[in-house]
């Protein structure tokens, strides 16, 4: 692929304006915003349009709380029994570490 | 029996008592890590029965791999792996499961946002732009009064998903494995788990922006 200017990008071959990004379109990409895979000239658009758009903004702002809130979901206790089970495994493996 | 005090034990020194058959490092390992362990177990087999089952089978390899554990890796993340084998031999014998490298219809082609939500495509000024924006709740959602309830609606909306986005968000976003090793994990491309990490958070997003517009 030939290398493209700094500007080229941000033309519209038709009548030489900004391509704005739609809302539609950013709330498809931002996984790859987020993920920093989204291709420079998407992401100097998709920034563009946050500066420009508030609905945006905080849709962003809300993947990026939802992540936060994702990382402090707490595990899930095991069964008593369960426990015990180990446990007794674990003396039957120390006691014969072959044949468990 | 000895105390461990996390802080003050390094995990070589947590294996190597291990080795030697210190069951309170057993104990110590199991009761730390098993409810982590069960979380992302459910998320591959979603019955609690069989969770239950892939974590006991998770320890007893630990016990008989333990000889093998070179320190390479963390604890966590020897465990973790452990574990995503088990679960997804296990995932692959139930029925009506596909391999994760496959996207089944629901991964795909679904919009994160409900296309009636914005300005259709012949809109003169703003095409594509939203007609309903967001309902606002970023600045609340992590205020102590609900953060709690919040949550609690987010693990509940985790445990609707697919089952390939559920695994995939689960080992993103609550276990915060870097992408490459979920791929390397499950098998997926890049692409794809990218496909399945936005379809899980656009849907847990809607889930929560419903809740919140109930709730306020």
């Amino acid at each position: 692929m030939a290398p493209i200017s700094d500007t080229d990008w941000l033309m519209n071959k038709d009548d030489d304006t900004l391509q704005e990004m739609a809302c539609q379109e950013l709330v498809e990409v931002i996984t790859e915003y987020l993920e920093g895979t989204l291709p420079e000239s998407d992401r100097v658009r998709f920034e563009a349009h946050l500066a420009t758009c508030a609905g945006c903004r905080e849709y962003l702002e809300q993947m990026r709380v939802l992540i936060r809130l994702s990382g402090s979901l707490t595990g899930k206790s095991i069964e008593p029994g369960t426990r015990d089970s180990l446990l007794r495994a674990f003396r039957r493996w120390r006691d014969a570490p072959t044949g468990l | 029996m000895a105390v461990i005090a996390a802080k003050h034990t390094s995990e070589a020194e947590l294996i190597d008592r291990l080795r030697r058959g210190d069951e309170a490092a057993f104990t110590w390992l199991v009761d730390t890590y098993s409810p982590s362990l069960k979380r992302l177990a459910l998320a591959f087999v979603s019955v609690d029965a069989v969770a239950e089952e892939v974590v006991q089978e998770t320890w007893l390899a630990v016990l008989t791999g333990i000889g093998r554990f070179e320190g390479r890796s963390s604890v966590k993340t020897w465990l973790f792996k452990i574990l995503t084998n088990r679960a997804k031999t296990r995932g692959a014998r139930e029925k009506r499961t596909v391999p994760f490298s496959e996207l089944e219809p629901e991964d795909r082609d679904v919009p994160a946002v409900s296309p009636d939500r914005f300005l259709p495509p012949d809109h003169p000024n703003f095409p594509g732009h939203w007609s309903t924006p967001p309902h606002p709740w970023s600045g609340v959602a992590e205020q102590a009064a609900v953060q709690r309830e919040t949550i609690e609606v987010l693990r509940r909306g985790l445990e609707s998903l697919p089952r390939s986005q559920r695994v995939v968000v689960t080992l993103r976003d609550v276990h915060g494995w870097p992408a490459h090793e979920v791929c390397a994990a499950l098998a997926l491309s890049e692409a794809n788990q990218r496909v399945l990490l936005h379809r899980g958070r656009s849907r847990l997003r809607s889930t929560l922006e419903i809740y919140f517009a109930e709730d306020m």
